[in-house]
C-alpha cells in the first residue's frame, strides 16, 4: 500500500508539473495553429538559464523564472515577426511550420551543445529547501513542492489572463476562429505574437525546474519533451488551459506507477499513452486531429 | 532526364563505378542508405504529403528483423533481408489506422510509434531476444560487397517506384488527392487504398534498407538503427532536393550527404547547426527544393 501511495502522490506533483510542461505547447497551438517542435528545446533554454544563475551569479534558482519571462519576451517577439506572418501566407501553413520549427530547435541544440557541451548538469537540491514535506506519510523533496506551486500558480495565471482580460478575451477569439476574430477589429498579428511569448515564457519556467524533477538537462533533452508534452496536451484538451492538468495528471500517475512497478517499461508511457489517444479518441479530445477525407 | 530508365541506369552506373574511383567504400554504401531512404521517404511525403517522422522505426524494425532471422533461421541473408522489408510492412500495416490523422498529428503519432518500437526492442527484459540495449552480432555473415550490391539493389527500387508514382495513372489519383482528397475521392480515386498502398511500399523501402544495413555493418547498437537522427535526414535531404520528384530526393541526399562525411563526421555540432539553419532558410525561401528551381523555369524534370 506505502508503494502506491507513493506512486500516486509522486504523480500527482509530477502531473501538475508536467502540465506546465505542456502548456506552452498547447497555448501555442491553440492560438497559431502552428506546432512549436522547438517547445522542449525552449523548456532546455529555461533550465540552463536557472543553472546558469546558480553557479555563475550564486542565485537562487528561482529568479529563474523572471529570466524566462525576459527570454520569452526578448526570443518570442522577434521569432514571430520573422517568420509568422510569412508562414500563414505559404500553402500549408501547419506543416511548413512543423518543419521550420524542427529546424530552429536542432540549431537551438548545436548552439547549447557548442556552449555548454553534452554533459548532464543538474542543480544543488537545497537551494529549493532541503527537506521533505510529507502527506499520509509519504515524503517528497521540498524541490518538487515548490515546481507544483510554481505550476499552479502559472496555470491559475493563464486562466485568469483568458477569464478576466480583454487580451485574454481576445485571444480566445482567435483560438476559436482566426478569420472572423480578424472580422471583428481583433488585432490577430500582436494578440498571437503576445500569446506565442506567453507560451515560451512558460515554457521557460517549466524549465527552470526540470534539473529537479528530470534529475538533470543536457541540450539533447529537447526532443523527448517535446514529445512528452505533445502526450500531455493530446490527452488533455487543446486550448483549455484545465485540459492540460488533466493531461499532465493522467501522464503523471501513469509513470510514477509504471516507474514503481514495472519501471523498465516506464519510458514507454508518454509514447503509448498519446498513441492509444490518438487512434481511439481523435475526434472526441481534439476536432483538428482527424482529416475531412 | 525525362525517362526513367535514363535515371536507374546512370545510378547504378554510379555506385558501380565509384568503388573502384574512391577508397572509402563505408561512404558510399551509407551515402546510398540515405539516398534509398530519402527516396522512399520521398513516396510517401512527396506524392500524399504525410510527413513521417518516425520513418526510422521502419528502418530499425528491417534492421532488427534480419538479424533475428539470421541469428535464429540461418536461412540466406538475402532471404533474411527480405524479411526485414516484409517486417517493416507488417509494422506498417498496424500502425495503417495512423493515416486517419492529419497533418503534425500523424508525423507526431508516428514518431511515437518509432519509439515505442525502440523501446521494445532495446528493452533489458528483452535482451536474451533481440540484445536489449547491448546489441545484436551477425559477423557471421558479414559481406561488403553483397550488401552494398543489395543496398544499391533496394535504391533502384525505391526509384523505380518513385518513377512509377511520377508518371503514372496511380501517381496521377496520389498527386489529386494530395492537393484536394475530398475531390480526388469524388473522382472516383480510392484514396483510402491507395494512401495505404504508399505508405506500405514506403514502409517497405526503408525495411529493405534497414535490412541490409545491418548486413553491412553486422554488429550494432540499437542506437545505431533508432536514432532519430536518421528520421531527420532522410527528411532534410529531401526537402532540400525536392519532394515530389525523382531526381530531387537522390540529388538531396548524395549532396548533403557528402557535405556532412566532409565535415559532419569531425564536426558534428557545426553540422547541426547548418542543417538547422537550412531547413529554416528551405521552408522559408525554397519549400519545394532544388528541383523547384528547375520546375519553375519549365524543365520537365522527373
Amino acid at each position: 500500500m506505502a508503494l502506491l501511495e507513493y506512486a500516486l502522490i509522486g504523480g500527482i506533483l509530477y502531473g501538475i508539473f508536467f502540465s506546465l510542461v505542456g502548456i506552452g505547447l498547447n497555448l501555442v497551438f491553440g492560438v497559431m495553429r502552428m506546432i512549436n517542435l522547438a517547445h522542449g528545446q525552449f523548456i532546455m533554454l529555461g533550465g540552463f538559464g536557472a543553472w546558469l544563475l546558480v553557479h555563475e551569479l550564486h542565485l537562487n534558482p528561482i529568479f529563474g523564472i523572471p529570466l524566462a519571462v525576459l527570454g520569452g519576451i526578448l526570443i518570442g517577439y522577434p521569432l514571430y515577426y520573422g517568420v509568422v506572418p510569412r508562414l500563414q501566407r505559404s500553402q500549408d501553413p501547419e506543416m511548413l511550420s512543423f518543419i521550420l520549427f524542427f529546424g530552429i530547435a536542432q540549431m537551438i541544440e548545436a548552439v547549447m551543445l557548442f556552449i555548454f557541451g553534452a554533459d548532464q548538469r543538474s542543480l544543488p537540491g537545497e537551494a529549493l529547501g532541503s527537506g521533505n514535506i510529507g502527506v499520509f506519510g509519504q515524503e517528497f523533496p521540498d524541490s518538487w513542492w515548490v515546481a507544483a506551486a510554481v505550476s499552479i500558480l502559472c496555470i491559475g495565471g493563464l486562466w485568469l489572463y483568458f477569464t478576466r482580460t480583454r487580451l485574454g478575451f481576445a485571444t480566445r477569439a482567435i483560438m476559436a476562429d482566426r478569420d472572423e476574430a480578424r472580422a471583428t477589429g481583433i488585432d490577430v498579428d500582436r494578440v498571437s505574437a503576445i500569446a506565442f511569448m506567453i507560451g515560451l515564457s512558460l515554457a521557460g519556467i517549466a524549465g527552470v525546474f526540470v534539473p529537479y524533477m528530470v534529475g538533470s538537462v543536457s541540450p539533447s533533452i529537447g526532443d523527448s519533451l517535446t514529445t512528452t508534452s505533445f502526450a500531455i496536451i493530446i490527452i488533455g484538451s487543446l486550448g483549455n488551459p484545465l485540459g492540460t492538468v488533466v493531461g499532465g495528471l493522467v501522464f503523471g500517475v501513469g509513470t510514477m506507477l509504471m516507474q514503481t512497478y514495472y519501471a523498465s517499461w516506464s519510458n514507454l508511457v508518454p509514447y503509448a499513452l498519446l498513441l492509444v489517444i490518438v487512434l481511439i479518441r481523435p475526434s472526441g479530445l481534439l476536432g483538428k486531429a482527424v482529416r475531412s477525407a | 532526364m525525362r525517362y526513367p530508365a535514363a535515371v536507374l541506369a546512370i545510378l547504378a552506373a554510379m555506385f558501380l563505378v565509384l568503388p573502384h574511383v574512391y577508397g572509402n567504400q563505408s561512404v558510399l554504401f551509407t551515402m546510398m542508405t540515405f539516398m534509398a531512404l530519402a527516396q522512399g521517404l520521398n513516396l510517401l511525403y512527396g506524392f500524399t504529403g504525410y510527413l513521417p517522422f518516425g520513418y526510422v522505426g521502419f528502418f530499425g524494425t528491417g534492421a532488427y528483423a534480419t538479424s533475428l532471422l539470421v541469428t535464429f533461421t540461418g536461412m540466406p541473408v538475402l532471404v533474411c533481408v527480405l524479411g526485414g522489408g516484409l517486417a517493416a510492412v507488417v509494422v506498417g500495416l498496424i500502425l495503417g489506422p495512423l493515416l486517419r490523422l492529419s497533418g503534425a498529428y500523424f508525423s507526431i503519432a508516428n514518431l511515437a510509434a518509432s519509439q515505442i518500437i525502440y523501446y521494445v526492442v532495446a528493452n533489458e527484459a528483452l535482451k536474451h531476444v533481440t540484445g536489449g540495449p547491448y546489441g545484436v552480432k551477425i559477423e557471421q555473415v558479414y559481406a561488403p560487397t553483397a550488401s552494398y550490391a543489395t543496398m544499391l539493389a533496394v535504391l533502384l527500387l525505391a526509384t523505380g517506384l518513385a518513377a512509377y508514382f511520377r508518371r503514372s495513372r496511380f501517381g496521377l489519383g496520389l498527386r489529386a488527392m494530395h492537393q484536394d482528397p475530398i475531390s480526388a475521392g469524388l473522382a472516383g480515386v480510392d484514396i483510402v487504398r491507395e494512401r495505404l498502398i504508399v505508405w506500405l511500399a514506403s514502409a517497405g523501402i526503408a525495411g529493405l534498407a534497414g535490412g541490409a544495413y545491418a548486413w553491412n555493418l553486422s554488429v550494432f547498437y540499437p542506437d545505431a538503427v533508432f536514432t532519430l537522427q536518421i528520421s531527420v535526414f532522410a527528411i532534410v535531404f529531401a526537402l532540400f532536393g525536392g519532394v515530389g520528384t525523382v531526381i530531387g530526393p537522390l540529388l538531396g541526399a548524395a549532396l548533403l550527404y557528402a557535405f556532412y562525411a566532409v565535415i559532419g563526421v569531425s564536426a558534428p555540432q557545426y553540422f547541426e547547426l547548418l542543417y538547422g539553419l537550412l531547413i529554416v532558410l528551405l521552408v522559408l525561401f525554397l519549400p519545394n527544393g532544388l528541383m523547384s528551381l528547375l520546375i519553375r523555369r519549365n524543365v520537365d524534370v522527373l
